[in-house]
């Protein structure tokens, strides 16, 4: 659409230099506060499930507790995060391809239906007749309208997701870029693809589901469902990979002017994602009977780790763009003086980083050693999973998500942000309860803790069992490290909804850059010995000798759970 | 017609640049190598008598 009409449905972000189509700007704003509100419904009840997860102090009965945990899993997991990744993918599909938004009604269609559908759900799981957590594994059933709500939610999604692929086509049609798709388009779009066939797998499995909670057929086959839905469950969090390592991308250009080292590694990374990624479902069912050792195998241990080599490089890559970026600056000195002149106090900064380290360390390693068949056997169904998936979910994703929330406030709302000191030191609070979270409970499991139980202590239980006085230690330490987090997520909510609502007007000369120059820039001759990025490639070697040592400690342990010799 | 020299692609090049390509090819992976084998695993376990 040329911008022929009188009032131009653009604007020029002075920040970022950014055409901003107002009506994307609108749905982006519209996803992104719908995804802040229910961040503050699941952090809630995250809280719940924290403090009756830490033994002293055991808040909730049992049937609350599981509505509690229910809850916090389908809002946490998936309503927040679907809800800014649709803000995302707008964003991204017009700002950066400077193209208008096709079918805006069909977006709006979008957001309703996610609305409408988190609604019905929230209330089937409120009235108490639905606590059957995030998996709702048959044949535990729910009322029809919690598969109903979820239901709607995804089929809500699949809509955003073909509104940003026709935006691909209108700008590609109407020539409003050259050559390939940006990187950040790019990664995206991948996202997407992933999103498609995960709500598409979703469909498959919640509508029979659906179909049986109304009595209108006999049974749904608990393994058929197990399978089919893990293609959903755990694919949604690969959408989240994707996003957030696409963030990461974006955060590194717009805070730092950093390029990709390589656009063409960075882009075939991705593709190794779009062939790979989603087979990691099978973690799930691991430990399942009747599958067999070549399917869980083949799509765990041998195509799973291609996606884990993507990983790594866009581990070393985004981190590597830094490190040129600021040795090009002027911090050219030693391994990592370019690291150490970094704006650890700006949280746009702060949280991307913590995202990549979190991610990487404590959900990247773990969950690459907990998709070996035989280590599986030592965590499966125990509180290690959830402290993996912290690690990514949480550490990785919701963290490099309120890096650019944090970015984007002054460019879309074109207000400063309040509260700065907090603000510096909102992503430690976050990343760092969540950090000793993740770790805590990854060592109760694998000490054999079991995930999902409201009392470890097994309390007047005709078949107790003590899980021993460490259990119980680390369990505290990792609950106490969910309530930072917690107070950590209740600063960042505090921050972005108080500079919304009485924030400071941007000033029209602002310059939204995370990390000034260190001099005029420009320095051609950079790195040592050699190599652009030297720091981030010592810290990439770190970084696999942790998950070598990881996997064969884990490797050593179980040997010795299995004494066969 | 233009006198310009023309690019040329790789084959990796053009792969990345095809989204529907792309699309096609994340729904058909993962559908066979995960979905579909994985249902032939369940269909195939015998049933209980």
């Amino acid at each position: 659409m040329a911008i022929t009409t009188a009032q131009s449905p653009f604007r020029t972000d002075p920040l970022t230099g950014l055409r901003i189509d107002l009506t994307a700007a609108t749905l982006v704003k519209t996803n992104a506060v719908l995804a802040v509100v229910f961040l503050l419904v699941g952090g809630l009840a995250g809280l719940l499930v924290a403090l009756t997860r830490w033994p002293a102090v055991h808040l909730l009965p049992a049937d609350l507790f599981y509505m509690a945990l229910t809850a916090h899993g389908l809002v946490a997991l998936v309503v927040w995060i679907v809800f800014f990744e649709m803000a995302a993918i707008y964003f991204v599909a017009t700002a950066l391809l400077n193209c208008r938004l096709a079918a805006p009604k069909w977006a709006w269609a979008q957001v309703v239906l996610m609305t409408v559908g988190t609604a019905i759900t929230t209330v089937a799981v409120l009235q108490g007749e639905s606590s059957v957590m995030f998996s709702a594994y048959v044949p535990l059933a729910a009322a029809p309208h919690f598969y109903l709500g979820i239901i709607l939610f995804a089929v809500g999604a699949l809509i955003g997701c073909f509104v940003f692929w026709g935006t691909l086509v209108i700008a590609k049609e109407e020539k409003t870029y050259e050559g390939s798709l940006p990187l950040i388009v790019y990664g995206c779009m991948v996202a997407v693809v992933i999103a498609i066939f995960t709500l598409a797998t979703g469909a498959i499995i919640l509508i029979p589901a659906l179909l049986w909670s109304l009595g209108l057929i006999k049974s749904v086959d608990p393994m058929m469902y197990r399978v089919i839905f893990w293609g959903f469950g755990h694919s949604s969090q690969q959408i989240n990979v994707t996003a957030h390592i696409t963030i990461w991308y974006l955060v590194a250009g717009l805070a730092f002017g950093a390029k990709p080292m390589s656009e063409k590694v960075s882009r075939t990374a991705f593709l190794l994602y779009i062939l790979f990624l989603q087979l990691g479902s099978t973690h799930h069912l691991l430990s399942d009977p009747g599958l067999s050792a070549s399917w869980k195998i083949v799509n765990t241990s041998y195509m799973m780790y291609l996606a884990v080599l993507a990983s790594l490089i866009h581990g070393l890559t985004v981190p590597g763009s830094i490190e040129v970026a600021q040795r090009r600056n002027g911090l050219n000195n030693g391994l990592f003086e370019w690291l150490r002149k970094c704006p650890w106090g700006n949280p746009v900064f702060s949280s991307t980083i913590l995202s990549i380290i979190i991610f990487g360390f404590i959900g990247g390693i773990s969950g690459v050693v907990m998709s070996v068949e035989q280590i599986n056997m030592i965590i499966h169904n125990t509180i290690y999973v959830p402290g993996h998936f912290h690690g990514t979910v949480a550490g990785g994703t919701t963290l490099a998500f309120m890096g650019l929330t944090y970015y984007l406030v002054p460019v879309l709302f074109q207000r400063q942000l309040i509260m700065k000191p907090l603000a510096a030191i909102q992503p430690w609070l976050f990343g760092g309860g969540i950090a000793v979270f993740a770790v805590a409970l990854m060592g109760a499991g694998t000490l054999g803790v079991p995930r999902r139980h409201q009392d470890m202590t097994f309390a007047g239980q005709a078949l107790a069992h003590d899980y021993g006085g460490m259990n119980q230690l680390l369990m505290a330490i990792g609950e106490i490290g969910g309530v930072v987090s917690v107070i950590g997520g209740a600063a960042f909510i505090l921050i972005v909804v108080g500079s919304i609502l009485i924030g400071e007007p941007v000033p029209a000369n602002a310059k939204n850059i995370v990390a000034p120059p260190a001099d005029a820039g420009g320095h051609k001759e950079i790195g040592m010995g050699g190599l652009e990025a030297p720091g981030t490639f010592v810290l990439a070697l770190t970084l696999f000798a942790c998950l070598v040592l990881y996997y064969f400690v884990n490797f050593k342990y179980l040997a010795t759970l299995w004494p066969l010799s | 017609m233009s006198n310009e020299p023309v690019e040329q692609q790789t084959v990796l090049q053009r792969v990345l640049d095809d989204i529907n390509f792309i699309l096609m090819l994340g729904l058909v992976v993962p559908t066979v190598l995960y979905t579909i084998w994985g249902i032939m695993e369940v269909v195939s376990i015998p049933m209980a008598r």
